[in-house]
């Protein structure tokens, strides 16, 4: 549709029909000397002088490529196939904005209902839908729809202190006005045995994260069990890529399995934009929060996709949604989807071991380092907690500053029995060189002292 | 539009007929045919209690998802399973297989409030325009 400016006849007219001469008059309320400032900006430059302006800028910053990063704690390097960027940069998918008449966009309709059969697979759920936006507002969703599954009548919700530290922050944040207890996050709990005694039947949902936010994995059969009990529901907030080599959540018995799928073909992005991927059983699915596109015929037989379900959302259910953000991440589902099925099940099985066998090799050269420990309480998968010699930030401004590496999380910033202690993240991105350049610059670091 | 002469009606176009001491509700002929094909119904759990005016369940058709609200207050004592897998006997016979909830009314005079079926006839025309 062209845009059609309005003339000046059009101006005039409207101008006379409200008895203005000028629209500058329109602005006679706010004090002459601040109406029109002189403007205190640099003469122009040329798109050349701004290129070099900008580039300089950019410069200056310190990447993940420009060297080894070992920051995870919920935004992942994973390397990314051309092929994702290829079908994502499609003018079809790329600039389209969600289909207001979504059977028209039979392309992007099929995309979510492949990323949703795939998510399916990945967790063993029965349900996924069309995704929301990154993994803590998918966390937040599923505390919603489990209190919907209640009716509104649990309103206790059981976190584990290790799910992700910003997730709980936004489960609070979405669900302030509900009249939700949050209990568990600082209940000093060590590990997730504590939380099946906060579990009672007044308890909407029990939420872990898995592997947690310190980089363990466990069996949740149990924690499952306890929560089916009393009659919750068992939220798992899982990483996609542990999923290619540990046990998926709905083997567990999980009752909804959210988590982040930013690491699945998307990269970092300055932090954005992620994608919350979300799952569930189909006995829930009433319930489920956003959309679902459903596989179907048509008229002639044909296969075709619709938009089955949306009927929890705010467009149709208006105050009694049980999700009022009416919106997926289309483009990073559809990263997602193509990352998915260029690995395949054996594709990201590799990538899984390979995080699994770089991070274990770098926490046990790191555990030799004098000065340096590790927790080692539970089977990790590709993040590992260290305890330092040093204050953490010292630690990472030295191995920036001296080494070019970028270190690990400061845990004292979320756990204060964790001060002094650093969470490493290794995944296939870091060869074994940069391992290595880690453990000779921690060593070092240790002799200067 | 068919009616049933024993019911009687509300404005939000449920139907209430005794039974009893109790009360048996669903939506009327009317009401399933503008919502055209249902797919789902929500009902409430026996025990929960409302009063009147306020939805106790949603009625899910091709075309919206509707709140469907108590004609009269009171308890519910046994809700249409059949209505879980067979949803569609919402439209098929709205007065008696599609029935959607019995209870126990708490104001039995609120009953009498409704409107009699010449009386909905004409309030479904009116609204009709």
């Amino acid at each position: 549709m062209p845009y059609i400016p309005h003339s000046n006849e059009d101006r005039k007219a409207m101008l006379a029909a409200i008895g203005v001469r000028s629209i500058e008059d329109l602005f006679e309320d706010v004090p002459a000397h601040v109406r029109f400032p002189e403007l205190d900006l640099p003469s122009a430059l040329s798109e050349m002088e701004v290129r070099w302006e900008l580039e300089t800028l950019a410069g200056a910053n310190f990447t993940t490529v420009d060297g080894p990063c070992f920051l995870g704690a919920g935004a992942y390097r994973h390397f990314v196939p051309a092929v994702v960027d290829a079908v994502l940069r499609r003018g079809e998918f790329y600039t389209a904005y969600t289909p207001y008449q979504p059977e028209i966009s039979q392309g992007t309709l099929q995309a979510i209902f492949e990323y949703q059969t795939m998510i399916c697979a990945l967790t063993r759920m029965e349900v996924s839908n069309a995704s929301h936006y990154d993994g803590a507002t998918a966390t937040a969703e599923a505390v919603i729809t489990a209190v919907n599954v209640h009716r509104l009548k649990r309103r206790r919700v059981v976190v584990s202190p290790f799910v992700h530290p910003e997730y709980r922050a936004v489960v609070r944040t979405y669900t302030q006005g509900m009249g939700l207890t949050i209990v568990g996050e600082n209940d000093g709990l060590q590990d997730s045995n504590g939380l099946v005694g906060l579990l009672d039947d007044d308890t909407a949902c029990l939420i872990v994260q898995y592997p947690d936010f310190l980089g363990r994995f466990e069996d949740l059969s149990g924690l499952a069990e306890a929560a089916h009990v009393v009659g919750a529901l068992l939220i798992v907030v899982a990483d996609p890529i542990a999923l290619g080599l540990l046990k998926p959540p709905g083997e567990f018995g999980a009752d909804i399995v959210v988590g982040e799928g930013q690491g699945m073909g998307a990269g970092l992005n300055f932090g954005g934009p992620y994608l919350g991927f979300f799952a569930t059983r189909k006995k829930y699915v009433r319930k489920m929060a956003g959309r679902l596109v459903g596989q179907t015929v048509d008229a002639e037989g044909e296969r075709g996709f619709v938009l089955t379900l949306s009927t929890r959302e705010q467009h149709i259910r208006r105050g009694r949604a049980t999700s009022n953000i009416c919106t997926n991440q289309g483009l990073v589902v559809l990263a997602a989807a193509v990352y998915m099925a260029a690995l395949g099940k054996t594709g990201l099985h590799q990538v899984a071991e390979l995080c699994y066998h770089k991070a274990h090799y770098a926490r046990q050269r790191i555990a030799e380092i004098s000065g340096f420990s590790v927790i080692d309480d539970k089977p990790f998968f590709k993040e590992f907690v260290v305890r330092c010699p040093r204050p953490v930030r010292e630690i990472n401004d030295y191995l920036l500053d001296e080494w070019g590496i970028i270190g690990g999380y400061d845990l004292g910033r979320d756990y204060p029995h964790l001060k002094g202690h650093m969470l490493l993240c290794v995944t296939e991105m870091n060869p074994r060189g940069e391992i290595d350049a880690l453990v000779e610059a921690l060593g070092e670091m240790n002799n200067d002292q | 539009m068919k009616l049933d002469p024993e019911a009687r009606y509300a404005k939000t176009h449920e139907w209430a007929r005794k039974d009893g001491d109790e009360i048996i509700c669903g939506i009327t002929d009317h009401a399933q045919e503008s919502l055209s094909d249902v797919v789902y119904v929500e009902l409430p759990e026996v025990g929960d209690a409302f009063p009147k005016g306020e939805a106790f369940g949603v009625v899910e058709s091709v075309k919206a998802a509707s709140d469907v609200y108590m004609p009269v207050g009171g308890e519910i004592t046994i809700v249409n399973e059949a209505l879980e897998d067979t949803p569609e006997l919402v439209n098929q016979d709205p007065y008696g297989e599609g029935w959607m909830i019995r209870f126990a009314p708490s104001d039995p005079a609120e009953f009498d409030a409704l409107m009699d079926s010449e009386a909905y006839e004409a309030f479904v025309a009116e609204e009709e325009g």
